[in-house]
């Protein structure tokens, strides 16, 4: 290759790469995790995925597939609001809806169970490696979504769990997010979901990664920007070390 | 009189490079579970298919080791994939340039025996790894993938499920590290410095 040559392609590459870098934010394929050194590959991912797999269906297994050992990770939080909560038999658990909507909501447990109903047999995989598959029940994210009005400037959906110690927040782009998939959990495999799994609310985003299924929920809160929320890398985990997007 | 060629020698240098990366990243990742599985579920709660006799990242898996390691999952996610990345990209590169410059018909494939060059099972190792070895660990990476498999679920399904899919990824790992094993040791019974510099500037004794 002659030295003109290697200029040459050097500036289209670059000049390529920004302009696909502009294409991809304005198509929403960049994650806010995008920023350092691994932001190249992440965005690649996240990209890569959403263009190839659209809106297909996380795989849904026959009830014979049910695992009979779903492992629980972790333990139910210690703090008092939340044992508090578990000796009233959850009665008073609110799950509050909010930000850009036109009609702001606030549903008890009995509410969300009046809401028409889905009942899907999906894997939870951890990003650790292990797994296991299990009946899922609960109102479809979009549902409330689109009770609710969500304005069109939005673009994310930030969700989080019940103020305690190490509380966990997540959030999802919109086409996740109306993913017929993305369950607003109360029941596992027949019985109201165990708190070892996150009872009694717990979102389901069967087409990502354990993590972003995030127990005792109590917050959702629709966005155009994930600034200013934590450092601004869309979750907990982000803003410590994992990646945003779970897909993979 | 050149050796190889100058994209043969930058591939397999990022090759190289990115290997360890995915190496170190992977054995990282594989700590915090280091149990193996067949089928579509496995977890702690469920007898393994074999495990490694390593302490664990996490401390809800039983290792026999009385101390956790630290969870290195984040960091190590992060730079696997990028990897991944540029090492698909590097081999489609490399796969291009093969097939358009003959050099897997000239230097690859079987032929007659030429004392200058490499011998049938050498041809046959190079072609399985760059062929099968490194297909087999896209194809069974992708397969672990929960959003991939949603839109392609045969990538998974025919490998029998989502914790054989890992648990091959783990095999052919094995068997890549192999190869690098008897590989090196190869380059180094031949001459090493001499073979190493045929791989850098492309000229070595033959």
């Amino acid at each position: 290759m002659t030295r003109r040559n290697l200029i040459v392609t050097g500036v289209a590459a670059t000049a390529g790469v920004a302009v696909a870098a502009r294409l991809a934010d304005q198509y929403g394929l960049i994650p806010p995790d995008s920023g350092g050194i691994y932001g190249p590959g992440e965005s690649l991912t996240y990209a890569a995925q959403r263009l190839l797999t659209g809106s297909s269906l996380a795989r849904e297994f026959p009830t014979s597939k049910i695992s009979k050992s779903p492992y629980a990770n972790g333990k139910p939080p210690a703090d008092e609001i939340f044992t508090r909560e578990q000796a009233n038999g959850f009665a008073d658990w609110k799950l509050s809806l909010q930000g850009m909507v036109a009609r702001p909501a606030t549903y008890s447990l009995a509410d969300l169970r009046a809401l028409p109903a889905r009942s899907q047999i999906t894997q939870l995989a951890c990003e650790e490696g292990w797994s296991y598959i299990a009946q899922w029940d609960g109102v479809p994210l979009s549902h409330v979504l689109n009770l609710a009005g969500v304005l069109p400037q939005a673009k994310y959906v930030v969700y989080g769990s019940i103020p305690i110690k190490r509380r966990r927040w997540d959030s999802l782009d919109l086409d996740e997010a109306m993913h017929p998939q993305t369950l607003i959990t109360y029941g596992m495999n027949g019985v109201d979901l165990p708190v070892g799994h996150g009872g009694p609310l717990r979102l389901r985003v069967p087409r990502q990664l354990g993590y972003k299924s995030i127990k005792f929920m109590t917050t959702i809160t629709v966005t155009d920007s994930l600034k200013g929320i934590g450092k601004g890398r869309g979750s907990s985990v982000a803003d410590g070390t994992y990646s945003w997007y779970a897909g993979i | 009189m050149p050796r190889h060629a100058g994209l043969v020698r930058i591939t397999h240098w990022i090759t190289t490079l990115c290997f360890f990366a995915l190496l170190v990243s992977g054995l990282e990742i594989v700590i915090s579970h280091p149990r193996f599985y067949w089928g579509e579920d496995g977890n702690v709660l469920m007898p393994a298919l074999f495990s490694l006799p390593i302490p664990a990242s996490r401390g809800s898996v039983q290792t026999g080791y009385g101390f956790v390691l630290k969870d290195q999952n984040g960091w190590s996610r992060y730079l696997h994939f990028q990897t991944g990345w540029i090492m698909v990209a590097t081999g489609l590169l490399y796969v291009g340039y093969g097939w358009r410059s003959r050099h897997f018909r000239k230097n690859l494939l079987p032929s007659a025996p030429d004392p200058s060059s490499y011998n049938p099972l050498q041809r046959a190792t190079y072609l399985t790894v760059v062929f099968v070895l490194f297909p087999a660990m896209i194809w069974t990476g992708l397969a672990m993938s929960p959003a991939f498999t949603g839109a392609f679920p045969f990538i998974v399904d025919w490998l029998g499920g989502f914790q054989s899919a890992r648990t091959l990824h783990f095999f052919v790992t094995l068997a890549l590290v192999l190869f690098v094993i008897g590989h090196v040791t190869m380059v180094y019974r031949a001459g090493f410095q001499n073979r190493v510099q045929a791989m850098i500037t492309g000229k070595g004794q033959r």
